[in-house]
């Protein structure tokens, strides 16, 4: 066997066993406390959206920080990775009695569900550049979120039914059983939800990005982020490649919709939870953690999911802080850049430069 | 005849969104940023006119005035303090930056003014136009809805055309350092920009919440995203774009919202948007980018 020397190791792996150690060691202390009761249920309650937020941060973190193209719309991948699979759920609930098998084909249909629509929006993607692309995901978004609620699905003795906006002239049964309604969405959802669950996804997930950026995809995924003009040149084919990260993408924000589903016992799509607000949320997880670092996305969602409860004693003002604290650290974490690129130029430019920028 | 009252609603709500995709659109143009602060620029708008008329009495000509000018030193502060710095930074910093302004404009007016709901009074005092025997009619807050959105259409591109400011802010948007080697105050002129935008955000949001009278430190986000829309659809950085990019949104909205299901309108108009970004990737007046090898 060959000798591991923590030097020695290449940095990338070293990043990987310190993101995975981290992710594990954070799971096994929060559990020692959870047992111990030391962990009031406020924080507990927390466990499983955090997970739900990594798991959909690092996806846009392979969409933002490996593909390069912003997408606004990451909530809506998330609605309609939890819309079908707790639809799943609540049509399987009766012949499946196992509940992780149960959860693992609801969230194999909410993946899947999810990199279909992902694959469908990727294509506008392809003809878009910059904020025309971001506008196009926020429109995705919204319109996920619009038609589910207005859809209505029931089950009865004499199979589906479907309406759409309407459901007063459903032709169903008194017994029937909604599966989706409208405004109200899916409820009497079956919590299978669980943290252990949440860490295995996020962990699961990470297996994947980490396998994906340094495979021989990875690098063409970056080439075409560097310079697309430039990997397209040397061969690389630039629609299948962001197609390919794209879907991945959304397939993992779908995963962490079905995970965000079943923690809840009803799922509405509400600009809360599914809308633009969400995917905003999502995108400053991205970037405050610092683009491309899956481990800076999963920090980034657990502090800023618990800043707003740990400052819940100044209740009023936390979400004020909250803003203030995002501010502060996007200053904080530019502007130094700023200066010494200030000073390099009024190095080159000496007193000339000087007082020009005075007045 | 119910065709045209809808048509005519629907210019009204796109006048509306039209003036507010225009501090998008030149903020766009010259810091090559999406402010998303702008949305709540226009409830601070709301509230300062709310607050005066409502609560002091105040005319209606004095309120808006003050909002005006309240709305655009808050731009020229919130550009000074949070984008300023930011001005070499990657597009996302820039980016959450303004999502943490737009946060902490919402939440100090949460904090401020209450999370009620308050009920908007209408500023415009003209009576309605009743035409063709009483089957059309145009309330007052339509006309002068249009009316100024037209002024202001036209004032602003003249401004842009011929006055010293407009060319320095064409020239700023067109190349920032080839501006200031040519002794342009780039500083000074996206403070401009700035100002120009915030203070039209008053007047929109004032216009908005004239037309759909209820308010709350929420007010501003909607119509801020659909007003982004239509900077979009009409071409970012472009003026014109802006106008016929806004006003398409209202009439598609309305005439959605009227004939096809009044739940799906938004959902309507995203996907008008996508169909258009489709066919024609910059927006309808949006320029052709030329990519250099």
């Amino acid at each position: 066997m060959a000798k591991f020397s923590w030097k020695t190791m290449k940095k990338q792996t070293r990043d990987e066993i310190i993101t995975f150690s981290m992710v594990v060691v954070v799971y096994v202390v929060l559990q020692l406390l959870i047992s111990g009761g030391a962990i009031s249920s406020l924080i507990q309650g927390l466990l499983v959206p955090i997970c739900t937020y990594s798991l959909v941060a690092i996806g846009l973190n392979l969409c933002v920080g490996y593909l390069g193209e912003l997408s606004i719309g990451h909530a809506g991948f998330m609605c309609v990775g939890a819309f079908s699979g707790a639809f799943m759920t609540k049509l399987l609930e009766d012949t499946i009695t196992n509940e992780v098998l149960l959860f693992v084909i609801a969230l194999a249909v909410g993946i899947l569900v999810a990199a279909v629509f992902g694959f469908l929006i990727a294509i506008p993607v392809l003809r878009l550049r910059g904020d025309y692309l971001a506008i196009v995901t926020l429109a995705f978004g919204e319109i996920i979120k619009n038609i589910i609620n207005v859809l209505f699905v029931a089950k009865d003795s004499n199979g589906f039914h479907f309406a759409i906006s309407d459901a007063n002239n459903m032709d169903v049964e008194e017994d029937c059983v909604w599966l989706i309604n409208g405004a109200k969405g899916i409820s009497r959802i079956p919590h299978l939800s669980s943290f252990t669950i949440g860490v295995i996804l996020v962990i699961l997930a990470l297996i994947v990005v980490y396998n994906l950026v340094n495979s021989r995809t990875g690098r063409a995924v970056m080439a075409i982020r560097d310079n697309r003009i430039a990997a397209e040149a040397v061969g690389i084919n630039v629609t299948k490649f962001k197609l390919l990260a794209f879907t991945i993408s959304a397939a993992i924000a779908g995963a962490g919709g079905v995970l965000y589903a079943h923690n809840l016992s009803t799922v509405t799509a509400t600009p809360t939870n599914f809308g633009y607000n969400m995917s905003i949320m999502i995108l400053v997880f991205v970037v405050l953690g610092g683009m491309g670092s899956f481990r800076g996305s999963i920090i980034a969602a657990a502090i800023l999911t618990l800043l707003p409860e740990v400052l819940r004693g100044l209740y009023d003002y936390r979400m004020l802080i909250y803003s203030i604290v995002l501010i502060a650290m996007m200053l904080f974490n530019w502007s130094p850049k700023a200066i010494e690129w200030r000073q390099k130029l009024v190095a080159k430019f000496k007193k000339e430069k000087k007082t020009k920028e005075v007045a | 005849m119910s065709f045209l009252t809808y048509l005519i609603n629907g210019i009204s709500l796109g006048s509306v969104y039209a003036i507010i995709a225009l501090g998008y659109t030149m903020v766009y143009g010259i810091a090559k940023m999406l402010n998303f602060a702008h949305g709540d620029v226009i409830m601070i708008g709301c509230y300062v006119v709310f607050l005066t008329m409502s609560g002091q009495g105040w005319s209606p000509l004095v309120s808006v005035t003050l909002s005006v000018l309240i709305c655009t030193v808050l731009g020229i502060v919130i550009e000074k303090i949070a984008y300023k710095p930011l001005r070499k930074a990657t597009s996302l910093a820039v980016l959450i930056t303004a999502i943490g302004v737009s946060y902490f404009l919402q939440n100090i007016a949460l904090l401020i003014f209450g999370a009620n709901t308050k009920a908007f009074t209408n500023v415009v005092t003209l009576p309605a136009l009743t035409l063709a025997g009483g089957s059309l009619v145009i309330s007052g807050t339509t006309i002068v809805t249009v009316l100024v959105c037209i002024v202001i259409m036209v004032a602003l591109s003249l401004f842009v055309k011929y006055t010293k400011a407009g060319q320095a802010m064409r020239a700023v948007s067109e190349d920032k350092d080839a501006a200031q080697l040519m002794g342009i105050n780039v500083n000074g002129t996206i403070s401009l920009t700035f100002a120009i935008g915030s203070g039209l955000a008053a007047i929109a949001g004032v216009l908005f919440c004239s037309a759909y009278p209820t308010l709350s430190p929420y007010t501003g986000s909607m119509p801020g995203i659909k007003a982004f829309t239509a900077a979009v659809f009409g071409g970012i950085g472009s003026i014109p774009g802006a106008f016929i990019g806004g006003i398409l949104l209202g009439v598609i909205e309305i005439l959605g919202r009227a004939y096809i299901s009044s739940q799906l309108s938004d959902a309507i108009v995203f996907a008008v948007l996508i169909i258009v970004l489709l066919v024609k990737p910059t927006g309808l007046l949006g320029k052709k980018i030329h990519e250099k090898v």
